[in-house]
């Protein structure tokens, strides 16, 4: 592979594949992703899906592959990163690797199950042969390197027509030690007919140290079934993270996604959901706030394959310092996928002079009997508003802060975790003092 | 969909037909020679010839670009005749001396050639193949200092102007098609409007291709010089031919400190059959370039074409300069459309506003494409764009595809989009009021395309409404 884009990373791949104990199916699995990655490379600038962001930043970096057990934290760093809630079902990753000491699955309701990947496709490997089905790498850079590097995640599975009564938390932190280290997730959530949950995953640091974060998390929502699926990207400042969630939507079945993006010197999170079944549903949202050189970019894509099917999408940025977001959100609807319902907002508030936005909402239609739109705004904080506030004595500063708090606040109100949309309010207000 | 709006949707093209006039062919194919015997028929002054050249040099090392929402098989660009021209006595003094046999394809495609329709207050350049065949009212609009005339003549009369602005909206090496055109173009329209004049009649062209196995690359040139204004029509037609023909051309407008410039657009060229045989490949590159409280209007009517691929857009570089775009694109059977408007915001307190309407039918494909692009400089700027799509029929697609970059706080863009669809319910109750199912689709299209109507003079719009309904007929059903 001289030459080629998977060069770099040929030494870490033939150490992790050299590993007896791995299933054959894995390693093969591996193997096919590798070569795929080495022919498709980093995508360029040139490639539509990346046109208004450049991964060199990522490109340019060599890494180690962290897949020993490493870093050292403790229960109190990750206070921070827990919404101040009690109870929920937690499972932790340190700098990749699932971290036991520091879960709470002992006390797992009826119907509920969850395992670490590495254990899972030894011992469960009927659940897990999901893996790779659902999202799929041909075109995806960043998912065939996930492939082949995957190595741990959480797998989730909730069993038919059981309500878990509180979050499932996956965490993913890493440490100081997780300096010049990429690492590579890969999670599995399965929701069983009629089911109903919440699945929280967060991307944290306790470090400002240079890493990347390589995600990929697989979805299937059964029929009927209602999944809450909230992304929390905090990475460390100086990070580089890619996030990706493939979603496959059966009969009746509500996917219910937030993605956060609020860390990381560059990032992208691609949120693509297929509703393949009839009267199904998807509702995306999203906040993206970035300051200083930060870049955020989110992909989001909803496949509309079967009639009477609906989609909600909003997605908001605040904008500050030199930051870029970029926002792409695509709406595909199939020739039978009659009676499709489809919305998608995409509003942008840019707080200084020098900060960017890039949006391309997007929509392909092949259906005639459908109901479609999409809209895109950027602007700057009203003035009539602000003036108005000032007028009743709120000092300037203050004033901003309710304003772009008021902004962001339209898509928070849509999280139905109490904890989860208290945090980020408080953190809405207090990011841009 | 009810058989009735079926049947409403396939009313035949109705310029399809073949002028029988001896013309003067070059050969198929292309190099330098062919660039140099282009230039030496039409006598060009010798920096043409060098700028086609340095045009023709740069399309070799280019690429035919694939990025748009469309497909089609392979050009053969060395199987395309360059150059067409009806055989006449030249030099052609007038009107009068224009052969009858090409007048009286104009009288059919309805082009107010004629004195007589000087009542319609139209001054017209008509275009057949790749030359001027002669241009109304020049008199009138000399005594304004108005310059109307062929690109070929401008080059003769007006060197100057033509050295000074050709190239410097669209640049030879702009894209693929561009330097193709600027390496081939045989003829077009020049227009120079001198400083604070308003004139007084809608200046129009009419192309007409109709060669068999040749390419139609002409070059229009507008200049509005400060203050000003200048309202310009364009209409295309070609016959029914089974292969597929090329038109590439170019379209630059100047408007300078406080001009305005109106350019309208029908364009009807042939859209090839049911099954997708033959039709003219339309890939055009249009842009205009505003100076300080400048403002260039577009506004296009497309119904032909197999493909049509185009985005008239605008740079918006002095202060306070406006741009706008009003479009209506139509496909019906196998047609595909990729088209849209670029709107760069250099100058302060720049406005655009984008009006888009796509209508598919049949089996037809329809893109818009745009880009809203404001620049870290372009202080207080403001976009306003609205694009809708129409679907007829199950088999067609409808495509969105708008590029918003902004680069500065002050800015304020809002982009929608919306889809939507003929009801039967709409039909029945329009019905029910005593209208035929074909009156109430045609009522119901062209309520819907009314905001990008209104921009257009009065006798475009009425021929673009008659258009639509053509183009519709048969694929309501």
């Amino acid at each position: 592979m001289a030459g080629s884009a998977a060069e770099p990373f040929v030494e870490a791949f033939d150490e992790l594949t050299s590993d007896a104990s791995t299933p054959a199916w894995v390693q093969s699995m591996r193997r096919a992703a590798f070569e795929r990655f080495g022919t498709l490379g980093f995508p360029t600038t040139k490639n539509e899906d990346w046109h208004f962001t450049s991964v060199s930043p990522i490109a340019d970096h060599d890494y180690v592959f962290l897949a020993a057990k490493s870093g050292d934290v403790g229960r109190d760093e990750l206070a921070p990163f827990t919404f101040g809630a009690t109870g929920w079902y937690t499972m932790v990753f340190v700098n990749g690797r699932f971290a036991p000491e520091l879960s709470d699955i002992a006390k797992l309701p009826n119907g509920v199950k969850v395992w670490d990947l590495a254990s899972a496709w030894t011992k469960v490997p009927d659940v897990v042969d999901r893996v790779g089905k659902l999202a799929t790498y041909d075109n995806q850079a960043f998912t065939a390197l996930n492939t082949a590097f995957m190595l741990d995640g959480g797998v989730v599975q909730i069993a038919k027509d059981t309500e878990v009564d509180r979050p499932i938390h996956l965490v993913f932190v890493t440490d100081a030690t997780a300096a010049k280290g990429m690492m590579h997730p890969r999670n599995l959530i399965l929701v069983g007919k009629h089911a109903k949950a919440t699945v929280i995953e967060s991307f944290v640091s306790t470090t400002d140290a240079v890493y990347l974060t390589n995600a990929v998390t697989e979805v299937s929502v059964g029929e009927g079934a209602t999944l809450q699926h909230y992304k929390m990207q905090r990475e460390s400042a100086r990070a580089f993270h890619v996030g990706t969630i493939e979603a496959s939507q059966a009969r009746d079945s509500h996917y219910i996604s937030f993605s956060l993006a609020t860390g990381a010197a560059l990032s992208r999170t691609n949120v693509y959901t297929t509703l393949d079944g009839e009267g199904s549903g998807a509702t995306l949202n999203g906040l993206y706030m970035a300051n200083g050189e930060q870049h955020v970019d989110h992909q989001t894509q909803i496949i509309h394959a079967q009639p009477n099917c609906f989609s909600r999408e909003m997605y908001k940025g605040v904008l500050d310092g030199r930051s870029h977001g970029v926002f792409n959100g695509k709406v595909y609807v199939h020739p039978m996928a009659q009676k499709t319902d489809g919305k998608q907002t995409n509003n942008n508030l840019l707080l200084s002079e020098t900060a960017h936005v890039d949006t391309k909402p997007q929509l392909e239609i092949f259906a005639d009997d459908v109901k479609c739109t999409h809209g895109a705004t950027v602007g700057q904080i009203d003035q009539t508003a602000l003036f108005y506030l000032k007028s009743r004595g709120i000092e300037s500063a203050l004033a901003r802060r309710l304003l772009t708090y008021a902004f962001a606040a339209g898509v928070l109100e849509t999280i139905e975790v109490n904890e989860v949309r208290e945090a980020l309010e408080k953190m809405t207000l207090e990011r841009f003092v | 969909m009810s058989s009735s709006i079926e049947t409403l949707i396939s009313r035949e093209y109705q310029h399809g037909f073949v002028t029988d006039i001896e013309s003067d062919t070059m050969p198929a194919g292309l190099s330098e020679d062919v660039v140099r015997a282009i230039s030496e028929k039409k006598s060009e002054p010798a920096f043409m010839v060098e700028w086609r050249l340095k045009a023709y040099r740069r399309w070799l090392s280019m690429k035919e670009p694939h990025w748009p929402n469309v497909t089609y098989g392979p050009i053969d660009y060395q199987a395309t005749s360059y150059y067409s021209a009806p055989k006449t006595k030249t030099p052609l003094g007038s009107i009068d001396d224009v052969d009858p046999e090409l007048l009286k394809t104009y009288a059919k495609l309805g082009i107010p050639l004629y004195e007589q329709k000087m009542l319609a207050g139209v001054a017209v350049d008509a275009i057949f193949d790749s030359v001027s065949v002669g241009t109304t009212m020049r008199e009138e609009l000399a005594k304004h200092g108005i310059i109307f005339c062929s690109f070929g003549e401008a080059l003769r009369e007006h060197p100057e102007l033509v050295e000074k602005y050709l190239g410097s909206v669209v640049p030879y090496s702009d894209n693929f098609f561009a330097a193709l055109n600027s390496a081939v173009f045989s003829d077009g329209s020049f227009v120079y409007v001198p400083k604070g004049v308003r004139c007084p009649v809608e200046l129009s062209t009419y192309f007409r291709i109709n060669s068999a196995d040749t390419g139609q690359f002409e070059r229009t040139l507008i200049i509005a010089d400060e203050g000003a204004y200048v309202s310009y029509l364009e209409g295309c037609t070609a016959p029914k031919r089974s292969t597929n023909q090329l038109h590439a051309a170019v379209v630059e407008l100047v408007a300078l400190k406080g001009a305005t410039i109106k350019y309208s657009t029908v364009q009807n060229w042939y859209a090839g059959d049911k099954e997708g045989r033959g039709g003219i490949y339309n890939f055009v590159t249009k842009r205009g370039k505003a100076a300080e409280n400048a403002k260039i209007s577009w506004t296009q009517v497309e119904t032909g074409s197999a493909i049509t691929w185009k985005y008239p857009s605008v740079i918006l570089q002095g202060d306070n300069s406006v741009g706008e775009f009003y479009s209506v694109a139509v496909v019906n059977n196998k047609q595909q459309a990729d088209t849209g408007t670029k709107m760069i915001h250099i100058g302060r307190n720049t406005k655009s506003t984008i009006v888009s309407k796509g209508i598919s039918a049949g089996e037809g494909n329809n893109s818009y494409r745009g880009r809203v692009q404001v620049l870290p400089r372009a202080t207080g700027a403001r976009n306003y764009t609205q694009c809708d799509s129409m679907l007829v029929g199950n088999r067609c697609g409808a495509h969105t595809f708008p590029y918003i970059e902004v680069g500065n706080n002050s800015a304020i863009v809002e982009h929608e989009a919306s889809t939507s669809k003929i009801g039967e319910d709409q039909i029945f109750y329009l019905k029910q009021r005593g209208l035929s199912a074909e009156q109430a689709v045609s009522m119901i299209v062209s309520g819907f395309c009314k905001e990008v109507f209104k921009e257009l003079p009065m006798e475009f719009a009425l021929e673009a409404q008659a258009l639509l309904g053509i183009t519709l007929e048969g694929s309501v059903g």
